[in-house]
């Protein structure tokens, strides 16, 4: 391992930090969804990908990350400038005029390490097959990696690209689900259930295992053995439970907190529970 | 007028599938991508010499567009394929975020495009899909007028780096232009030279813009005819310059009036030189069933509608 579990839940704590102060900035942005992934995040781009912040946008020869669910740009961005790609200081432009950290992410504003725009949900898996299939073409054998959310799943997009993978044997590509069981309007089995992902994608012919996302030991080693699984005639889908708003007390578990932003007395609470560890921006 | 004459009648479609064929011979990276139309594409020939690079989709658009911005990540260059109906209105969001947004390397080739599909009917055809392409910025769009400009075009794409909108048909219509033609997008196609009118013509419609300046010859009307095969982003200085001389404008092409070429030529002239112009268009419908021809006529888009225009807006200038 390239870190202790103990250092990376240090960098989680400093990505909950950033997560809040970053959506309390501009009183806007999805702190709940992206609390959630944090250890996931972290767990990508600190211990799991092999990849450079040297940023190439094609990507040959390294791991690649494509973000589905774009509103969790939070923590998308946070685990970026934490891990080198641009100074941790432009977080604090989020949501803001003239920033390259817009409210989704996008390539447009040329920020390093966004390979394409999202937050116009279900258009991610289609993406990160389409890429995986260039490197198969390019005989380069790193890997794709995505992150979905689980009502994101309820566009239709999805299911075109979770029918393709198996069929085209997209091996080389791991995609996450954020399982929280949480949506805008409230909890997902009430908006529009998903029944069962993991009977759904193995009908399809995917390779699912899970993983609890909020345990750091439990999504590095996850995400270890996914990679084991690669190169074996299957995509592999990690469906991963989590907490919306996990680390932060008053957020746990509630839709309310999927796109609120904290006033200055949650920010404070927030920021209580979770400890300063590589410096505020 | 310019004597153009023409030995045989192909469809621009096949243009694409030769062109495609082409630009997959010249460079490795391109790959195409369809959902379930490799024959109305005509991409049978890339697909048997290039199988490895020839991705089948399935009845499946959406995903067939964001397949092909994922493929540009390593340096593909995608060309997709399906009708011009399922090539755009079906997929704008697609195209919107995952391609033009995120500025990936991807050719949107769409065929049947227009009022000539014919007897499906108006589900399978198209009249929005130049107006839906060229408000997304960054998109290039470009409609040729026979094989082989359609050829010369799909190679020319491939070496442009950049989304990119290429529209063509399904039915056969006269070869008239060089087989060996330089494709420049972005460059209008002086295709004769006049001094009482010009007439702007895309796709199809150029043939019968030809056809209509023969006929207004003969009534003592000289027109000048340019073929605007890229219509984002417009020659300009090509329209204005003619315009300087003309003094009145006729556009013609296979599409609603609201949104297409006519509104883009419209749009430069009421800044720059404001003129009378005329459009050759479909009239804010839908199509529905009938033979290619009975859809032109019962549509206005004949050579008659154009003469007859030319005829009107020449009354119209000062």
């Amino acid at each position: 391992m390239k870190h202790t579990i103990n250092e990376l839940e240090d960098i989680v704590s400093q990505v909950r930090r950033d997560i809040v102060r970053m959506v309390h900035g501009c009183q806007s942005g999805h702190p709940g969804g992206s609390l959630g992934c944090a250890e996931f995040m972290t767990a990508l781009y600190f211990e799991t990908m092999n990849h450079s912040t040297d940023f190439k946008m094609d990507g040959k020869g390294e791991d690649l990350f494509f973000l589905s669910n774009g509103h969790i740009s939070p923590v998308f961005y946070s685990v970026l400038a934490r891990a080198g790609y641009f100074e941790v200081s432009e977080l604090a432009t989020f949501r803001k005029l003239n920033s390259r950290v817009q409210g989704h992410p996008t390539t447009h504003e040329g920020l390093p390490g966004i390979r394409i725009a999202s937050g116009s949900l279900g258009q991610g898996m289609s993406v990160a097959i389409g890429a995986a299939l260039t490197k198969k073409l390019n005989k380069d054998h790193s890997l794709v990696f995505s992150l979905h959310g689980d009502g994101e799943l309820q566009e239709g997009q999805n299911w075109e690209a979770i029918m393709f993978a198996p069929h085209n044997k997209v091996d080389n590509l791991i995609a996450t689900i954020d399982y929280n069981g949480q949506q805008i309007d409230g909890p997902t089995e009430k908006v529009l259930s998903l029944e069962s992902l993991q009977a759904k994608f193995e009908a399809f012919g995917w390779h699912v295992i899970t993983s609890n996302g909020n345990n750091m030991e439990d999504i590095v080693k996850t995400l270890e053995y996914a990679k084991s699984l690669t190169g074996k005639g299957r995509p592999i889908l990690n469906l991963m439970s989590t907490q919306m708003g996990h680390g932060v007390d008053f957020m746990v578990g509630s839709h309310k907190w999927h796109g609120t932003a904290p006033n200055d007395a949650q920010l404070a609470s927030a920021l209580d529970q979770n400890k300063e560890t590589l410096g505020d921006y | 007028m310019k004597k153009y004459t023409y030995s045989e009648k192909k469809d621009t479609r096949s243009g694409f599938g030769a062109g495609l064929h082409e630009a997959g011979k010249k460079n490795p990276d391109v790959v195409a991508l369809c959902a379930d139309l490799k024959g109305s594409l005509k991409m049978d020939a890339f697909a048997d010499e290039f199988p490895e690079r020839f991705i089948q989709i399935g009845i499946a658009e959406a995903n067939m567009i964001g397949i092909a911005a994922g493929m540009t990540i390593g340096g593909k260059i995608p060309f997709t394929g399906t009708f011009a109906n399922f090539s755009t209105g079906r997929v704008y969001d697609q195209i919107r975020q995952s391609v033009a947004y995120s500025n990936k390397n991807v050719k949107i080739c769409a065929s049947h495009a227009g009022l000539t599909l014919g007897e499906d009917g108006a589900t399978h055809q198209i009249l929005e899909d130049i107006g839906l392409m060229k408000m997304l910025p960054g998109m290039v769009v470009i409609n040729p007028c026979d094989y082989n400009q359609t050829k010369a075009a799909t190679i020319a794409i491939a070496e442009y780096e950049g989304p990119v909108y290429l529209r063509f048909g399904r039915p056969s219509i006269p070869v008239f232009t060089d087989p060996d033609q330089k494709f420049e997008i972005g460059k209008a196609w002086m295709v004769n030279e006049g001094t009482d009118v010009t007439i702007i013509a895309t796709g199809h419609m150029v043939w019968k813009a030809i056809e209509a300046g023969e006929q207004l010859a003969a009534l003592g009307i000289d027109a000048e005819i340019i073929n605007i095969h890229t219509i984002k982003p417009l020659d300009e200085e090509a329209i204005l310059k003619s315009l300087k001389k003309t003094g009145c404008v006729v556009t013609c092409e296979e599409h609603n009036k609201f949104g297409g070429l006519g509104e883009s030529v419209a749009r430069l002239l009421t800044t720059e030189l404001p003129s009378p112009q005329e459009f050759v268009a479909v009239n804010d419908s839908f199509g529905e069933s009938g033979t290619p021809d009975q859809l032109m006529t019962k549509y206005g888009l004949d050579t008659i509608n154009i003469v007859e225009a030319a005829q009107k807006v020449i009354k119209r200038k000062k």
